[in-house]
């Protein structure tokens, strides 16, 4: 997870966080005004109601306690009156409360759950290149934290709102009271809002770096837990553990800064209303000998400054949230905003009679974005054109990191190309609707993928025409039935987070089933039969040209290593460094392409300088600088 | 990142939580640095909150309702101003030290931690899901110390004010105490109630959070299928499910709150109309004077803030305690592959030989995978160990590199049993390549030099050079400074096989032990590796676990593993010759995939 609060923090005047910090609370309300509106009178309650307290306690002190002992006498009628008013109070603030904090929290329940629904439908709308240009964890963020960062103030808005009318409300009553009083209160609260912004100002950056430093030490941990292995088999164990104590010790640092700054704030908050009470009573009892009040209006005015203290503190979590939530609409509003989609076409290919479908490249680029801004963009894939004929196998064949792989990904469209058209039956993949490509389509990836589902629903993936007899068919065919009969519950066994309960052959065979499951027109195998055996693959490869059914066969492009299945293809595509340097047969390509030659018959080649005397014998030194004659 | 979110676990509330804080605190004694002092500051820090309260009934009773004296109030007020102040210092003093101490002590335990989850076997860390081990060192302790920022405080302030609080009522009035313990007696039960079914709607949240975040995490990761299967619609759903899931977990979670506040709400109400009552006739008796009831009107106030956000605090405390508890358990794991340490021995320099002396395995609760295996291997010579899927060749790996400990027997190279190896010396002379080489999110340099980072770029590249992959280090977009990406995504799996290669070959070992390390990299580039590393690690002793068969005909030796025991062993060519063994067999197949 990459969060990057405390820069966004740091970009931007505070000024201007304040200001977009509101326009995200106002995009809140425009979407959510009916619950808002519900939240916020009950805070408008809450608080009248608090200073209603503050007048119903003065009033029972001065016009019921004072003159009952006075007269030592209780009148009863009066008496129970006051307890009642006290009492309904409480009931109404309870109403108040009910109505705020349900209406806060299901405002901001809703508006999560809104954003998280349009992010992640963004994820499935974007393109995969758009996919490769951020990190996992970035998305995964985005779509969780930084969704409920944006959001987080929400929480406390309506009582903040309602503590505002609640301030203006108090000051009007005090100068309904008495002028003298209204003044302490214009120095106190005041004041006091003051001393709440100070504190959510400097408190806003100080956690906005604890929790981006969580972050980083949260991060350390899943890649180091992530390669434990290897962390183990080198013994960097003490080294790590450095590396991730050095974080673990500015997050301990970023925490006591953030504690300091609470303790000389938080009993600040506290002592000023107290102060604010004080200074009460001897103006209070200065205007008691003047005649200008009494005791009924200073004790009440008194209790006003006990028990307004806490809701002004609302207005300052609202504040220290907004910088948070600045950073985390950013990051959700990048993503709704992603441009580049990939917009699926509005033509079809339903052949009458079920036929293998022709797959054409003509004139192919294709390059990568650079990963970081200052590094070259690389481009993967030159001039690519060639053929996969209707019901034929063809072969794709070349070293590490030659492009093979991205060739898969713009035969099934899930890149677009720089340039040059990929066609299907002589169809732009990129006219064609997203129904009707994955029908016709179906690439089988070198890393499988499983879903956190039963085994069933990983071939099925619901789509029409896949039932229990098609699932077990393609099993049968991809030679996975058996593992899968032998499972504690059959097709309903659940196979975990990524697969994780099977073994990557399995794993392989039930992502090769899935393929088969859809009887595809066009078969792309991305070197996913690396796992299974070869008389398997040649099995399946067999199944797929002629089905035993009598059903449609259909068109395969492999990419492969092993001579066994590059034996059963009809013709064979030689790619290096992104180009065709040739096509042809097996037996042509051996003859005439030496770089061929060399991959495929390898092993063979190895076999035979085993034969001759070896050249080392000694250790040699690693900084030597040696450079080895590799033939090619 | 707090991504990483469990599903409950019940059997947790089994200790008590009493225990805990013992574990917890015998773990790190540091806790309890100055703590009387804070304990003291706190106290200190309360009597402030109650300084109003009795200015208000000494300004009453004196200087206000009895006749008016303007000094007695003005000297009231200006003593227990210099109370607040003193104070107020002591709640500073008081938060500095308790979060300089605490934060401090748990970031001792988040490392104690991370390292002990580096020292547990491979077999444990495996066993427990890699998110779980992730959150024991984050999330958990951030638990406790979210919960000591906010809540600790204020439950220590909290309690204290519960205490000084009612000292001061009983000074004024037994009888209106107990009028005000009467009227929140209730709402304590009540709260007390609503606190277990709070902690448990959290924990569905929690639950539900984490099928939310795997649920995104599928549509992140999973991407490409999704495309290639037009299955977005299906996707959607499930996402929508999740979504919906959780927000309704959390209203009710919320409900419940509220009813928890409300309650301390109606039981302050019922004490201030309680005491009014009460109060009202003890003042009529001359018990109670005018001032003395005032200031407990005030004093219910500072009742409902702490009752108010009881279910919270509380709930907060058990999660935190629930977090510590975690943290505890982890560290309490014995590791079953531990270091011998400075009790351990070196291995003697110079080339290693091997010896397997009567070595069983079996995984915990499973059949053996080895059987009584014994074997020696020279030092400086080069085997490969081949078998079909599951014959036991990787355990192979896993004991020679004390990954794991035989169930029986003993492991020994150059004559030391392995248990007795320190690790540092272990770990500097032997060195594996696992199949799936893990890379860093780093550059393909800081990979390499991951076990020395002493080494400079030029010996970098010349050990690239070494190994034949000069063509392809130059081919990347900025060699050397190239970024792996996230678990090295940024490069095709037969290239993260390469730089793992590259890293384990340059920490310079005298045992290099290959777990088919390169499964996923092209025929050519193989042989290749496989010529180049041959005359590199000549004079040192490599054992390899091949898939492919090349790798064993080049073998000085060839060890045929077949359901956990040894079956064949020696030169490739020798072992053809039986038409009918093992070893012909994966041959004649090895022949029918390459020919």
């Amino acid at each position: 997870m990459r969060l990057t609060a405390g820069e966004s923090v740091a970009s931007g005047t505070s000024r201007d966080v304040l200001g977009r910090g509101l326009r995200v609370l106002g995009r809140a309300i425009r979407e959510q005004p009916r619950i808002f509106a519900v939240a916020v009178a009950g805070s408008v309650l809450f608080g009248l109601m608090v200073i209603a307290s503050a007048y119903v306690v003065g009033g029972v002190v001065g016009k019921v306690v004072v003159p009952a002992i006075a007269r030592g006498s209780v009148a009863g009628g009066v008496l129970a009156l006051a307890a009642a008013a006290l009492f309904g109070i409480s009931v109404l603030r309870v109403v108040g409360i009910f109505g705020r904090r349900l209406g806060a929290g299901y405002m901001q329940y809703r508006l999560q759950a809104a954003y998280r629904r349009r992010v992640t439908r963004r994820y499935l709308d974007l393109p995969l290149a758009w996919h490769h240009r951020n990190a996992t964890g970035t998305l995964l963020s985005n779509a969780n934290s930084d969704v409920e960062a944006a959001w987080y103030p929400i929480a406390p808005l309506p009582f903040a709102v309602g503590t505002l009318v609640m301030l203006v409300g108090a000051v009007v009553s005090l100068f309904l009271t008495d002028w003298a009083l209204a003044l302490v209160g214009l120095a106190v609260f005041p004041a006091l809002f003051a001393l709440n912004v100070v504190y959510s100002r400097r408190m806003a950056p100080r956690q906005a770096r604890a929790q981006r430093l969580r972050a980083e030490v949260s991060g350390i941990a899943h890649e180091s837990f992530d390669g434990a292995l290897v962390v183990k088999t080198m013994g960097r164990e003490a080294q790590e553990t450095a590396r991730f104590a050095a974080r673990a010790g500015e997050l301990r640092d970023a925490l006591i800064s953030v504690g300091k700054l609470r303790g000389v704030f938080d009993p600040m908050l506290e002592t000023l209303p107290s102060l604010g009470t004080l200074a009460v009573l001897v103006v209070g009892a200065v205007r008691l000998r003047q005649g200008a009040i009494d005791v009924t209006e200073l004790v009440s005015v008194a209790f006003l400054f006990t028990v307004l203290a806490f809701p002004v503190r609302a207005i300052g979590w609202v504040l220290a949230e907004l910088p948070r939530s600045v950073a985390g609409w950013d990051r959700v509003r990048r993503v709704l905003n992603a441009t580049g989609e990939m917009p699926y076409g509005e033509a079809t290919l339903d052949p009458a009679t079920p036929t293998p479908a022709t797959l054409a490249f003509r004139d192919v680029h294709f390059g990568y974005e650079p990963a970081e801004a200052h590094l070259p963009g690389a481009e993967v894939l030159g001039a690519v054109s060639f053929t996969v004929p209707a019901g034929k196998t063809v072969a794709l064949v070349g070293p590490t990191g030659a492009g093979k792989s991205t060739i898969a990904s713009l035969a099934v469209r899930l890149v677009d190309p720089g340039t040059g058209t990929v066609t299907l039956d002589g169809v732009d993949v990129r006219d064609l609707t997203a129904a009707s490509l994955a029908a016709n389509v179906a690439l089988v990836a070198q890393v499988p993928f499983v879903f956190d589902d039963t085994v069933r629903a990983n071939i099925a993936l619901d789509r029409p025409g896949v039932g229990d007899e098609e699932v077990w068919a393609a099993l049968r065919l991809a030679e996975a039935d058996g593992f899968v009969a032998a499972l504690p519950d059959g097709l309903d066994t659940m196979v975990g987070e990524r697969g994780t309960s099977l073994s990557g052959g399995q794993r392989q065979r039930l992502t090769l089933a899935r393929a088969l499951a859809g009887r595809p027109r066009l078969l792309v195998l991305d070197d996913a039969t690396s796992a299974v055996d070869p008389r398997v693959e040649a099995a399946i490869l067999a199944g797929l040209r002629t089905p035993a059914d009598g059903g449609a066969p259909a068109s395969i492009l492999v990419v492969a290593y092993r001579r066994a299945t590059i034996a059963l293809a009809d013709e064979v595509i030689y790619v290096e460094h992104g180009r065709v340097l040739a096509r042809g047969t097996h037996a042509e390509l051996l003859a005439t392409v030496p770089g061929y030659a060399d991959l495929v018959t390898a092993y063979e080649q190895a076999e035979q300088e085993r034969e001759q005397p070896r050249p080392y014998d000694e250790v040699t030194p690693l900084t030597s600088g040696l450079e080895i004659e590799v033939d090619r | 990142m707090s991504t990483t979110v469990e599903a409950d676990r019940p059997a947790e509330a089994t200790e008590s939580t009493w225990r805990t804080l013992r574990r917890g605190l015998a773990l790190s004694p540091e806790l309890k640095t100055g703590l009387a002092g804070t304990l003291g500051l706190a106290l200190v820090y309360m009597i402030g909150r109650v300084a109003v309260p009795v200015a208000v009934q000494r300004g009453i009773d004196h200087g206000i309702v009895g006749g008016l004296d303007l000094d007695v109030v003005t000297l009231t007020v200006i003593a227990t101003a210099a109370v607040l102040v003193v104070t107020t210092a002591c709640g500073y003093l008081m938060m500095r030290r308790l979060f300089t101490v605490s934060e401090t002590a748990l970031a001792g335990v988040r490392t104690r931690a991370f390292r002990h989850v580096h020292d547990l076997s491979m077999l444990h860390q495996q066993s427990e899901r890699r998110g779980s081990l992730v959150s024991r060192v984050t999330s958990d302790v951030d638990q406790i110390t979210q919960f000591l920022q906010w809540g600790g405080v204020i439950l220590i302030v909290n309690l204290g004010q519960l205490v000084v609080t009612t000292a001061v009522m009983l000074a004024y009035s037994w009888q209106l105490t107990l009028v005000v313990l009467v009227a929140f007696a209730p709402a304590v039960l009540v709260i007390r109630l609503l606190q277990r079914r709070l902690g448990v709607a959290y924990g569905v949240v929690r639950q539900r959070t984490g099928t939310l975040l795997g649920t995104i995490g599928e549509s992140v990761v999973g991407a490409p299928v999704i495309r290639a299967y037009g299955i977005a619609g299906r996707t959607a759903r499930r996402l929508d499910t999740a979504i919906e899931g959780q927000r309704q977990a959390q209203q009710r979670a919320i409900r419940i709150s509220i009813l928890g506040s409300s309650v301390g709400e109606l039981a302050a109400g019922l004490a201030l109309a309680g005491v009014v009552v009460v109060g009202v006739n003890l003042g009529v008796d001359r018990t109670l004077s005018i001032g003395q009831l005032t200031a407990f009107l005030f004093l219910v106030t500072l009742f409902i803030q702490p009752v108010q956000i009881a279910t919270e605090v509380l709930n907060e405390a058990q999660n935190a305690i629930a977090g510590w508890r975690r943290v505890l358990d982890v560290l309490d794991v014995a590791p079953d592959v531990a270091d011998p340490g400075e009790q351990g021995r070196e291995l003697p320099p110079g080339p290693l030989d091997i010896r397997f002396a009567g070595v069983t395995f079996a995984y915990p609760g499973g059949p053996p995978v080895l059987h009584d295996v014994t074997l020696e291997i020279p030092a400086k010579s080069r085997v490969a160990v081949v078998g079909e899927t599951g014959s036991g060749k990787t355990t192979f790996a896993k004991l020679l590199t004390r990954l794991m400990d035989p169930t029986a027997g003993d492991v020994l190279l150059s004559g030391v049993s392995l248990r007795q190896v320190r690790f540092d010396s272990l770990r500097s002379r032997v060195v594996m390549v696992p199949q799936d080489g893990f890379l860093f999110d780093a550059t393909v340099g800081e990979n390499v030099r991951f076990a020395r980072p002493e080494l400079t770029d030029p010996q970098l590249t010349a050990a690239f050079s070494e190994l034949g992959l000069s063509d392809w280090l130059d081919g990347l977009p900025a060699g050397l400074d190239t970024p792996v990406g996230e678990r090295g995504e940024a490069l095709s799996v037969g290239e993260r096989q390469l730089v793992a290669l590259a890293r384990a070959y340059v920490a310079d070992p005298d045992l290099l032990v290959l777990d088919e390390a390169t499964s996923a990299v092209d025929p050519a580039t193989e042989v290749r590796l496989q010529r180049t590393l041959d005359a590199v690690t000549r004079g040192r002793t490599t054992l390899a676990i091949a898939h492919r068969l090349s790798t064993a005909q080049a073998a000085d030796e060839v060890i045929v593993v077949d359901r956990g025991r040894i079956v064949q062993r020696g030169p490739h060519d020798e072992l053809v010759k039986d038409p009918n063994s093992v070893y012909a067999l994966l041959y004649a197949s090895w022949l029918e995939q390459t020919r």
